[in-house]
């Protein structure tokens, strides 16, 4: 079972722009409910994604530089990085057949 | 296609009440679900008026609970949004979602309401960029600035209240010259040194090319433009019942909510509605769950009539 890592401002560099894979971040807080709910199917994702993605979650209460960076004013939010490049982002909860279509589309 | 005794839609107050009822008189009940178990309440940061939690609960935390007891009585819940109903010469229900079909003898529809949108040129552009229907889940991110409020109803004074813990200024703007809000939330409001208050005031337009940055407005009364530079807009004007599957089937007032006895029957034999997105609902957490346990019994006589001997 593989499950998301924690990445922080520190770690960004390294973990997300300079993967081989595609990388999927997921930004989110402990007080933010529905990251509370997608955090699951994140969980779900990564596993059935092993090897092909690579799967971060960044705790935006902590690491205010990278969400300040890429804009983020609302979480949850996903990033879909290709080759260190943003490649497409998912704002608020949604459906598990939804950030499967959204991430598929973001991997062409 | 599965077979259910009864399909609920939406698993927000209403629907896992209702769920918690017919679970519990053993029938074979599913929660089809689009979204977040919870529903409207599952974004509340703090519910206050539910009975039972003098000291008040988080919404997404009850939302949880509910769910549990729903699940513990033997519902399940299917993470699909319904796309359309059909009733067919037996009496039954075919409910369609984007996955699956389904059949049940009996449905309640419980698919609550989405908030309105104001309609307005960078609106939609901004959306996650500083646009937000949801102050407990994005006011965070605007510690040290200064955000507005749409509306005066209980929600934007709620919410603006939340997002003071983090932006320095809230602006409350509203398109009347008085709060609609209960008189608490309106105390604690005028209170507060960092609401402030923009009366008779429309949007026509949200400014910004990466991010909110300024709002275009205009005095109803005396007609003047004028313009405020904000980082964020939070938007509480209203909400829109989610009844799409219920036309062509029900009767709908107006606004959209369907029309329903005081059992939540409608018209058609079998078929009822709960919570907000019928007519005349309280629209609180409460009245909603009271209607969905409501509409459960309700569907219970129906089912012992139409069914007496259970096939």
């Amino acid at each position: 079972m593989s499950s998301p890592r924690e990445v922080t401002d520190a770690t960004f560099e390294s973990d997300v722009v300079g993967s081989d894979l595609p990388v999927l971040v997921d930004f989110w807080a402990p007080w933010c409910g529905p990251c509370r709910m997608v955090a699951p199917l994140v969980d779900e994702l990564s596993d059935e994604y092993a090897g092909k993605v690579n799967f971060f979650k960044m705790n935006t209460d902590e690491n205010p530089a990278v969400p300040s960076k890429f804009g983020i004013r609302s979480i949850p939010t996903l990033l879909i990085f290709k080759g260190g490049e943003l490649q497409g982002s998912i704002v608020g909860f949604r459906p598990k057949s939804e950030l499967k279509k959204r991430l598929e589309e973001a991997l062409v | 296609m599965q077979d259910l005794d009864i399909a609920i839609v939406g698993a927000g107050g209403a629907g896992l009440t209702s769920a918690i009822y017919t679970g519990r008189a053993r029938r074979r009940t599913a929660v089809f679900e689009r979204l977040m178990t919870g529903g409207q309440i599952a974004t509340t940061d703090i519910v206050e008026n539910y009975p039972g939690f003098p000291q008040g609960v988080n919404g997404f935390d009850l939302a949880q609970l509910m769910l549990q007891q729903a699940e513990k009585f033997g519902a399940q819940v299917v993470y699909e949004g319904v796309e359309s109903l059909e009733r067919t010469s037996d009496d039954r229900f075919v409910i369609h979602t984007a996955v699956e079909t389904y059949r049940a003898r009996a449905v309640i529809v419980t698919a609550g309401a989405d908030y309105a949108k104001l309609g307005v040129p960078g609106e939609a552009e901004l959306v996650g960029r500083g646009v937000s229907y949801c102050g407990t889940c994005d006011g965070a991110f605007f510690q040290g600035q200064e955000v507005a409020v749409i509306g005066g109803g209980d929600s934007a004074l709620d919410e603006g209240l939340f997002v003071t813990r983090f932006a320095s200024k809230v602006h409350v703007i509203h398109r009347r010259d008085q709060l609609r809000a209960s008189a608490l939330l309106r105390d604690r409001a005028f209170a507060n040194p960092r609401m402030d208050f923009t009366w008779n005031t429309v949007v026509e337009r949200i400014d910004g090319s990466s991010q909110v940055e300024r709002i275009q407005l205009r005095n109803t009364v005396t007609g003047e433009a004028s313009s405020m530079a904000i980082s964020g807009v939070f938007v509480f004007i209203g909400q829109v019942p989610n009844s799409h599957i219920l036309k062509g089937l029900v009767e709908l007032d107006g606004g959209g909510h369907a029309l329903v006895d005081q059992g939540m029957r409608t018209a058609i034999p079998g078929l009822f509605v709960a919570g907000d997105v019928r007519t005349g609902a309280a629209r609180q957490l409460v009245s909603a769950c009271g209607d969905g346990a409501t509409a459960a019994i309700s569907a219970e006589h129906y089912l012992a009539e139409r069914w007496p001997g259970g096939e």
